[in-house]
């Protein structure tokens, strides 16, 4: 038996399943990341002094900027596939994913400055909440990397076989990376910044 | 969105917001280096992080043109969210547990 309304919309919402998933499971993202969110506004109202310019602004802005084109180049892969140019989805999707290799190889660099200094998550309140939201922030990074890496691979098969399931899964993986872009919009003044 | 024709039309569309979100992040760095007092400091930056963010949803994510379902999942979320920012206030304003200062009787003296 098929699952119904993969491809077609149902006609009641005039969503398929695809989009309605991926909104409620990014939904359920908002309020992950707006837990974290909210317990940095606790401890930061509740601590006697904040630390400020901890963090270099320069890798903060630098991985701002590789995000935001990233969500670019997968808009660009989404809109190629669309308009039937398999070759320019390719490059884009393949682009998208050295973007985010790229913010992830200056994360590491990031990291090791700071526990070269042995500002770990112990070392104070401030560095506890940046290593947790940022590296759940990079978990993400992982996982959409993994996602792009399968529909560049393997996963590229059933673009032969059903190609409107592949441009709804590359539009779902889409919607993924630009909220992963989105959180790091609001990570980079809320922890370099402020 | 899915007619192909439809979808040629936007791609410049892609590239100028993805070039604004660049001119936003470094207008962003700029007023950091203003040196603004915190609570002004703490408002510019949201204002423009909430552009942004408005402007990755409404063209990349397509929120500008999207199916009613979407928008009731998203308000819900949007109302859940609220609550959640909240919470940090309540922690703050709340009197419960917090010790009520009576006077200390009058010392008599003597024994």
């Amino acid at each position: 038996m098929e699952i119904p309304y993969i491809v077609e919309t149902r006609a009641d919402t005039g969503l398929n399943n695809v989009k309605l998933g991926i909104w409620l499971f990014l939904a359920s993202e908002v309020m992950l990341f707006g837990a974290l969110f909210s317990t940095y506004i606790i401890l930061r109202v509740g601590a006697p002094e904040w630390p400020r310019g901890e963090l270099s602004v320069i890798f903060g802005a630098a991985n701002t900027i590789i995000l935001i084109s990233s969500s670019v180049t997968m808009v660009m892969a989404w809109a190629s596939l669309k308009m039937h140019a398999w070759g320019k989805h390719r490059f884009y999707l393949l682009v998208t994913v050295g973007l985010a290799l790229f913010f992830l190889v200056n994360k590491f660099f990031e990291y090791a400055e700071h526990v070269g200094k042995h500002e770990i998550p112990s070392y104070n309140t401030f560095f506890a909440i940046y290593y947790t939201l940022t590296g759940l922030h990079g978990l993400h990074i992982v996982g959409g990397i993994v996602v792009m890496l399968y529909f560049l691979g393997p996963g590229a098969k059933l673009a032969k076989k059903n190609p409107d399931q592949f441009t709804n899964r590359i539009e779902a993986t889409g919607l993924y990376w630009h909220f992963v872009d989105l959180v790091w919009i609001f990570l980079f003044p809320v922890l370099y910044l402020l | 969105m899915s007619d192909s024709a439809d979808i040629k039309n936007h791609l410049g569309k892609y590239w100028m917001i993805g070039a604004a979100l660049l001119v936003f992040t470094g207008i962003t760095v700029a007023a950091n280096q203003l040196h603004l007092a915190v609570p002004l400091a703490i408002t510019v930056a949201l204002i423009i992080a909430i552009t942004k963010g408005s402007m990755v949803a409404a063209v990349f994510m397509h929120l500008s043109h999207e199916k009613k379902w979407i928008y009731g999942a998203l308000l819900l979320t949007v109302v859940f969210f609220i609550v959640l920012m909240s919470v940090p206030f309540l922690t703050v304003n709340d009197g419960i547990g917090t010790p009520i200062h009576v006077p200390a009787p009058a010392h008599t003296g003597g024994h």
